[in-house]
């Protein structure tokens, strides 16, 4: 028997993330740089909050949680887990790509290794996230390399975002101590750790061939907190309008 | 190294433009502003419709085109009628007089406008949509609108304007975009609306368009109907959850259905009998049904639908005369209806801003794709 409580907060956290990164690609919709990235990010907001969708199932079939809409939708701030990486806003399409590039690939990883998860309801998942999220990293790619191939400007915002996103990014990796000890034990996933090291040797070779210095994980601050509750101020402001219609009558069907 | 620079610079960029989601959201407590102001600006032609309401609004200056219309050679002007009376398509490569070149640029053009600034109002709720059900719908919805505008502007290019000319004509203000999106969508209950009617009284116009005789526009508006009829089920299944909903709920939804009549009865157009009515474009297939007829065909399919929920419509003259067949309604305010279309509305101001922003802030990707020099040569993935 798995421990209940571990893996709990490994579903909540994975969840969180892709609820709140869809949330912020949905927000591209009408504003992209041309039309085609307007359609693509919001074909990723779907993607994302629909795995967000399937992975709260689980934790109430499997796992006794609650309902998906009023887990999703009426948390506390200090009950979401999801790193502070997703929370920022989207700022300029540099910042949001460079967040899809090194967000995504985490993904793949991620559920990669959880297709062997022991914990079996994750087994089938994995197995169809993967292969949504290959979309989405082949996406990132050729938008990284195009961009960076592109001339001096796109060239420099490209890497100055890389700066700006690396230390939130490695936030998605932060570690769950003595829970996520547990979870390896179990052989329910390899741990952050595991799926960071993967994560850093594939975007490195994908960065260098596009012209671009990652900086070097010592050197680097992650932004962490997120995993216990602990949000950047961008978190609340977007819960509130996430619920705000929800939250009017959670009782009525909408 | 250098990049410490660069970050400055990014920061700076950054925090500039983080006012973005604001602009979305300044629509919802727009007011009218100054009515008169635009009363006197160009009059506004009556004698077309389109997914944006009934008109198509006439450029300046068309001299040039005036003088090649002189030159359309009469036989193969002649041929080309045959070929619309025998219901053949006309396509890209194929002659053309260049009046019926014109008009359909701006036909379509403006349909595609009216799709990507359609999509802003039920796209500032995205965000507050309630349940996964409901965001997951209309993220869908307003991704298909985006697509629909896409597919109209390559229907459009084939006629010889570039995306890029009608993306400034339409932020310049020289070509315009269904009325109906200059007003704010002000609750969730708007969205239903929007989805459920709106999305309806698009449908009539588009299924009449795409028997028109342009082969690229039909093809496109094919598509276009095949996947608003999604539209119209889900904002129908949304709108009838309100209906029959939490008495909060149902107050909700007859408050939007009171705000948008208006909009809705302007949508379709001012009535035939103040049209200048072209027999020239309704024999070359380009204009396909009366503003009247399409209006009266959106009345007679819906509000008995409307009246069926036990919600009511703000028109007491609203009311089918059995003996003709036709609906009575009371004439809604053309005047304001013309002074929306010249910029007068609630939101044409916000609509073109955020249009504005995504322009001015994505010109550096653009900028970065037609780069010719540079292209790929490793690969990507």
């Amino acid at each position: 028997m798995i421990n209940t409580t571990a893996i709990n907060a490994l579903l909540t956290a994975m969840a969180d993330d892709a609820l709140i990164q869809g949330h912020r690609n949905s927000e591209w919709t009408g504003l992209g740089p041309i039309m085609e990235e307007d359609i693509a990010f919001s074909s990723m907001a779907q993607d994302k909050i629909g795995h967000a969708w399937a992975l709260y199932k689980i934790m109430q079939e499997e796992l006794q949680g609650g309902d998906p809409d009023q887990f999703a939708f009426l948390r506390n701030e200090k009950d979401y887990k999801c790193c502070h990486f997703v929370e920022h806003p989207n700022g300029e399409y540099d910042f949001s790509l460079m967040r899809h590039f090194l967000f995504d690939h985490a993904e793949a990883i991620r559920y990669e290794l959880l297709q062997q998860s022991s914990f079996q309801p994750l087994q089938p998942l994995a197995k169809k996230l993967k292969g949504e999220i290959k979309y989405h990293t082949l996406h990132a790619n050729a938008w990284v390399s195009q961009l960076c191939r592109a001339g001096e400007e796109s060239h420099a915002r490209m890497q100055s975002a890389l700066n700006t996103c690396f230390p939130l990014a490695l936030g998605l990796f932060e570690p769950g101590g003595e829970a996520e000890e547990i979870l390896i034990a179990e052989k329910v996933y390899p741990g952050e750790k595991a799926i960071k090291e993967i994560w850093l040797d594939k975007i490195y070779n994908i960065l260098s061939v596009a012209g671009l210095n990652l900086p070097a994980e010592k050197d680097a601050e992650p932004v962490y907190g997120g995993r216990k509750g602990y949000h950047s101020i961008y978190l609340q402001p977007l819960l509130e309008e996430m619920g705000a219609v929800f939250r009017t009558d959670p009782a009525a069907i909408w | 190294m250098k990049t410490n620079g660069l970050n400055m610079v990014y920061y700076k960029v950054r925090k500039s433009n983080s006012f973005a989601p604001v602009i979305l959201k300044v629509s919802t407590t727009a007011d009218f502003g100054d009515r008169t102001k635009f009363s006197n600006l160009q009059d506004y032609q009556n004698n077309h419709s389109m997914y944006g309401g009934g008109y198509i609004f006439d450029e300046p200056n068309n001299r040039q085109l005036k003088e090649e219309q002189i030159h359309d050679d009469p036989e193969k002007l002649t041929e080309f009628e045959d070929r619309i009376s025998r219901g053949e398509k006309i396509e890209p490569g194929d002659w053309m007089p260049s009046e019926y070149r014109r008009q359909l640029i701006r036909l379509i053009e403006q349909h595609a406008h009216s799709e990507i600034i359609g999509a802003l109002p039920e796209g500032t709720w995205i965000t507050r949509a309630p349940g996964f059900k409901r965001k997951l719908a209309l993220i869908a919805k307003v991704q298909d609108e985006i697509g629909h505008g896409q597919l109209l502007y390559n229907a459009a290019e084939t006629l010889g304007k570039s995306r890029e000319a009608m993306i400034n004509d339409l932020l310049s203000g020289k070509s315009k975009y269904s009325n109906v999106f200059n007003y704010p969508a002000e609750t969730w209950a708007d969205v239903t609306v929007i989805g459920f009617l709106i999305d309806a009284a698009a449908i009539v116009n588009q299924i009449a368009n795409s028997k028109g005789s342009y082969g690229p526009y039909c093809r496109a508006l094919e598509r276009i109907c095949y996947e608003e009829s999604f539209h119209l089920k889900q904002g129908h299944d949304a709108f009838v959850e309100l209906a029959a909903g939490t008495p909060a709920q149902r107050e909700m939804v007859q408050d939007a259905l009171n705000r948008w009549w208006q909009p809705i009865m302007h949508f379709f157009g001012p009535p035939d009998k103040n049209s200048t009515h072209s027999e020239k474009l309704m024999q070359w297939k380009v204009k396909m049904a009366s503003n009247d007829d399409m209006r009266n065909q959106f009345l007679d399919t819906y509000v008995p639908k409307i009246w069926d929920m036990g919600l009511t419509l703000p028109d007491e003259k609203l009311k089918k005369d059995e003996a003709t067949g036709k609906w009575d309604y009371s004439d809604p305010d053309w005047d304001l209806f013309k002074i929306v279309i010249n910029g007068g509305g609630p939101c044409n101001k916000e609509r073109l801003d955020v249009r504005k922003w995504a322009e001015e802030h994505g010109r550096w990707v653009r900028k970065a794709l037609m780069n010719p020099k540079d292209k790929i040569s490793a690969p990507v993935a």
